[in-house]
């Protein structure tokens, strides 16, 4: 497992090198130059050249992509066109906001996905397994600012029942501290904050989870089914075993490698869909600060952001493909 | 010749049937018994319809205004409403038909030329190409989709047919990954070692042996892709990355119409009813060509 875990670290480094290269190879294909975007049309040419100079944009590209690496490597993400501040003193704060927001539509994806999934499965062919299969395929089907919008438009502005824009209250803000609000206010033992944010949290984080909890849902049906046909799950009937205990304890054990699967994968679709979800919900995350940066042309802020982006994404996958052996112990690492 | 034989000795007298009017027979036979696919079908029929006759079936033109007539509540007149700038909603989303089609057909099908081409160079001629190629797609798919199509379209400047490129390049590795699976499997075959004996060339083989064996997850992916890359391309639109005003897409309509969803809902919608109606459509298409073409992927 140890040695396993080093190889398949190693393996990563060609793929991060060359997410940087993509990333790195991109903006630099923009149109424009960077030094005119940051001094503005009214710049002289003299100023132009010194910035292209001090900036080293004169280098070729070799030396220019290196000094990138070197800086990437030194946790130097470069500094925002917009706000003249370095991106990675200020991107955490965005990026605790993505991580909470994607973290409790995971929960709600993995919880809503898997038992809908062996609900249907357990209940084949019946109304119930119709129902969560319609709803399945209408989930994935459903582009996620329209449902955002919906949403805000029925819990918000009809019923009033949830805030529809932000992380807190203007008049009544969390204090930051790891910038996850929900542990913020917990750890300051404000449980009215915590009943705040966990409010502002549901509506996008619901329009979020839609996709990866129809897929997870849909995944989870196939897998069970197959289990369930199996001849230990029969003996287990046989036994008189409650359908519950069977269903639960033995079979989903044995159908959750292609559910992790699933559930890896769906990360990237879950940061991906947070420029979408955050842009509709004002939520000031990662995505949120993408968006902006793409409407204010702030180049290092959208090179850096999508690298961080493909950056969680890969690790998270390096970890389910570490958790494969927790949940089946018949795969050997090699 | 054993088929033609053996249609000369058919009792029945029925015309001898060659092996490709055999498989699509089994293909429809099996296709369709599938109801949901039948329904997805017939949504999507539907929707080329809408695009192709739009001109004949919207009441007005899509960029028709009527001040007078802005954000006006479905009605007899406008079925399903108007806009801001009291534009017919519903003749826009009949024409966004053709756009939202025209970016899900072309952007699969470029995806799904570059990936074949990608993937069978990496899978029949291995090696360090295998290695360069695989990689290359491994990168590609760190990404989350949407994030790489912003950062492309930010190369090429936000346009449809700008998304349309970014969301075919974005694609390219899953059909890559795809075809360069089946060649590696394909290309062990004794029937392919055979051909490669009595000396067929490299070429002869691709296109006679491993291509017709890789075509049937191809459209499987392609469908389900045409799915996606709609959904992505509205995303793209909602984004103000995709179709520029005053383009009736779909996602760009959304856009624009968010800030009335208060006093004018159905401005929000019916655009977006139609992204998930022909979403749906192909969503079942594809899940009726994987259970009809593929068996195996059926699980």
């Amino acid at each position: 497992m140890f040695y396993y875990s080093i190889k398949r670290l190693l393996m990563l480094i060609p793929v991060l090198l060359g997410m940087t290269l993509i990333v790195f190879a991109i903006i630099h294909a923009i149109p424009g130059n960077p030094a005119l975007t940051i001094l503005g049309t009214k710049a002289t040419p003299e100023a132009i050249h010194s910035l292209n100079r001090s900036l080293g944009l004169d280098n070729p590209w070799y030396i220019q992509y290196f000094s990138y690496l070197k800086d990437i490597l030194s946790g130097d993400l470069g500094t925002s066109i917009q706000t003249h501040t370095p991106i990675a003193s200020e991107i955490w704060p965005h990026l605790a906001a993505t991580i909470e927001l994607s973290f409790i539509a995971m929960i709600i994806a993995v919880f809503v996905g898997i038992n809908a999934g062996i609900i249907s499965a357990w209940k084949q062919n019946t109304v119930l397994d119709y129902t969560a299969m319609i709803l399945a395929l209408i989930g994935v089907s459903m582009p996620v600012f329209w449902l955002g919008l919906l949403e805000q438009w029925g819990f918000s502005i009809k019923l009033q029942w949830l805030p529809s824009i932000g992380r807190d209250d203007i008049r009544n803000s969390v204090d930051p501290i790891t910038n996850l609000y929900l542990l913020d206010t917990l750890l300051q033992g404000r449980f009215d904050q915590f009943w705040m944010v966990l409010r502002h949290l549901i509506l996008p984080s619901i329009a979020l989870a839609t996709i990866p909890t129809a897929i997870i849902a849909r995944m989870t049906r196939s897998s069970m089914l197959e289990v369930l046909k199996s001849d230990y799950i029969r003996t287990a009937k046989a036994k008189g075993q409650k359908m519950v205990w069977i269903v639960y304890k033995y079979a989903l054990k044995n159908a959750f490698i292609p559910i992790l699967t699933v559930i890896g994968l769906q990360t990237g679709l879950l940061l991906g869909g947070a420029i979408l979800t955050e842009t509709i919900f004002g939520w000031p995350g990662v995505g949120l600060y993408i968006y902006n940066a793409i409407q204010y042309r702030d180049y290092p802020v959208i090179q850096s952001g999508i690298l961080v982006i493909a950056f969680i994404f890969v690790m998270v996958n390096f970890v389910v493909d570490l958790l494969y052996g927790l949940f089946d112990p018949r795969i050997k690492y090699r | 010749m054993p088929q033609a034989s053996q249609a000369q000795l058919d009792p029945s007298g029925a015309p001898a049937k060659s092996p490709m009017t055999f498989a699509l027979g089994e293909f429809w036979k099996s296709f369709r018994k599938n109801k949901p696919a039948i329904a997805g079908t017939i949504i999507v029929l539907l929707f080329i319809f809408f695009a192709i006759f739009a001109g004949f079936l919207a009441p007005q033109g899509i960029n028709d205004q009527n001040i007078r007539l802005k954000l006006q509540p479905p009605s007899a007149a406008h079925w399903f409403g108007t806009d801001d700038f009291g534009r017919d909603i519903l003749s826009r989303i009949l024409f966004g038909a053709r756009l939202s089609l025209r970016v899900g057909f072309l952007s699969v099908i470029g995806s799904i030329v570059v990936g074949t081409l990608l993937g069978i160079i990496a899978g029949y001629f291995g090696k360090a190409l295998d290695v360069i190629i695989s990689r290359f797609f491994d990168i590609l798919l760190a990404f989350p989709s949407i994030l790489l199509s912003i950062a492309i379209v930010a190369i090429l400047g936000p346009s449809l047919n700008n998304a349309l490129v970014a969301i075919a390049i974005v694609n390219v590795p899953v059909f890559g990954r795809l075809v360069r699976s089946r060649v590696l499997t394909v290309k062990e075959e004794e029937y392919v070692m055979a051909a490669r004996s009595i000396g067929m060339g490299d070429a002869r083989i691709i296109f006679q042996h491993i291509l017709p064996n890789s075509i049937a997850p191809i459209i499987v992916q392609g469908t389900l892709n045409i799915a996606t890359a709609i959904l992505d391309a509205a995303g793209l639109g909602f984004l103000g990355m995709g179709a520029q005003a005053p383009l009736p897409e779909w996602g760009k309509m959304l856009s624009d119409s968010r800030e009335y969803i208060q006093t004018a809902p159905w401005t929000v919608l019916f655009p977006g009813l139609a992204i998930v109606l022909v979403v749906v459509g192909f969503n079942l298409i594809g899940d009726g060509l994987r259970d009809a073409l593929d068996p195996r992927m059926k699980n």
